[in-house]
């Protein structure tokens, strides 16, 4: 599936302009502690976190990560977004719990990333 | 006495959250304009990243090298203090002195020295608590 698919299986918002529709996404990963997150997630996959802040973006791009999902339509800071769109990593907002968006995910063919 | 053709080092300021990371992302760049093959250049990028954040959340700075040679990656991390009382505590996965702030940014997992270690071919730690902590990671390229 690519990022629009994404979109539109958690219900989601597109935050940044979409530089990578085209992208393939084949793996998921859930965490919100970012040592986890850069020890398991593996590039070209969809990232599910309710941070916010700034280092996402860092750690999605040093990763290759195509998008990241942020759930319970939690608010995203500005500063993040203008980063992400800098280092075009789509950011989706969904009002799903992070659990339904990884179900739903999971349900379309999307695998874990070990 | 090894001979690095490129040699590249960041100062790491403590408590800048707004630009940690970026010098990673500045050595992931370099490594892939270098043609270096795309999974090496990811554990590089992984060891940086935890190496920067490290200085960031737990030292009152210091600075990130890289070092490349022909048949080898070479990152070194210095600061200037406050230094490790106990390395081995420090090691084990899920141990963290990280501060509340950092904990609730998601910092602070106790895993940054394993998945520094787990992306190295070579590891070297060394802190003197009260002066300071370096650490080495080399990965090979041949």
């Amino acid at each position: 599936m690519n990022i629009l698919d994404v979109v539109e299986c958690v219900e989601g918002n597109l935050l940044t302009s979409t530089q990578n529709t085209d992208r393939e996404i084949l793996y998921g990963y859930s965490c919100d502690l970012l040592s986890h997150v850069m020890a398991n997630a593996r590039s070209n996959c969809v990232w599910v976190t309710v941070q916010t802040h700034l280092n996402i973006v860092a750690v999605a791009s040093l990763l290759d990560i195509s998008c990241i999902v942020v759930p319970e339509s939690i608010e995203v800071e500005e500063t993040t977004l203008q980063k992400a769109e800098e280092e075009k990593i789509s950011i989706i907002a969904s009002k799903l719990t992070a659990f339904e968006i990884c179900g739903r995910l999971y349900d379309m063919g999307v695998k874990p990333c070990k | 006495m090894k001979r690095y053709i490129m040699e590249h080092t960041y100062s790491i300021e403590a408590g800048n959250y707004a630009v940690a990371g970026e010098a990673s992302s500045s050595i992931k760049g370099l490594l892939k304009k270098l043609g270096i093959d795309g999974g090496i250049v990811r554990r590089m990028a992984i060891a940086a990243y935890e190496a920067e954040m490290n200085l960031v959340i737990h030292s009152v700075g210091g600075s990130l090298t890289i070092k490349i040679a022909p048949d080898e990656l070479l990152l070194i991390s210095e600061d200037g203090g406050p230094g490790i009382a106990d390395i081995d505590l420090a090691m084990e996965e899920g141990y963290s002195t990280a501060p509340e702030e950092a904990r609730e940014m998601g910092f602070g997992a106790g895993m940054g020295l394993s998945n520094m270690k787990r992306c190295a071919d070579e590891f070297n730690i060394h802190s003197d608590a009260g002066i300071g902590t370096k650490l080495q990671i080399k990965i090979y390229l041949k």
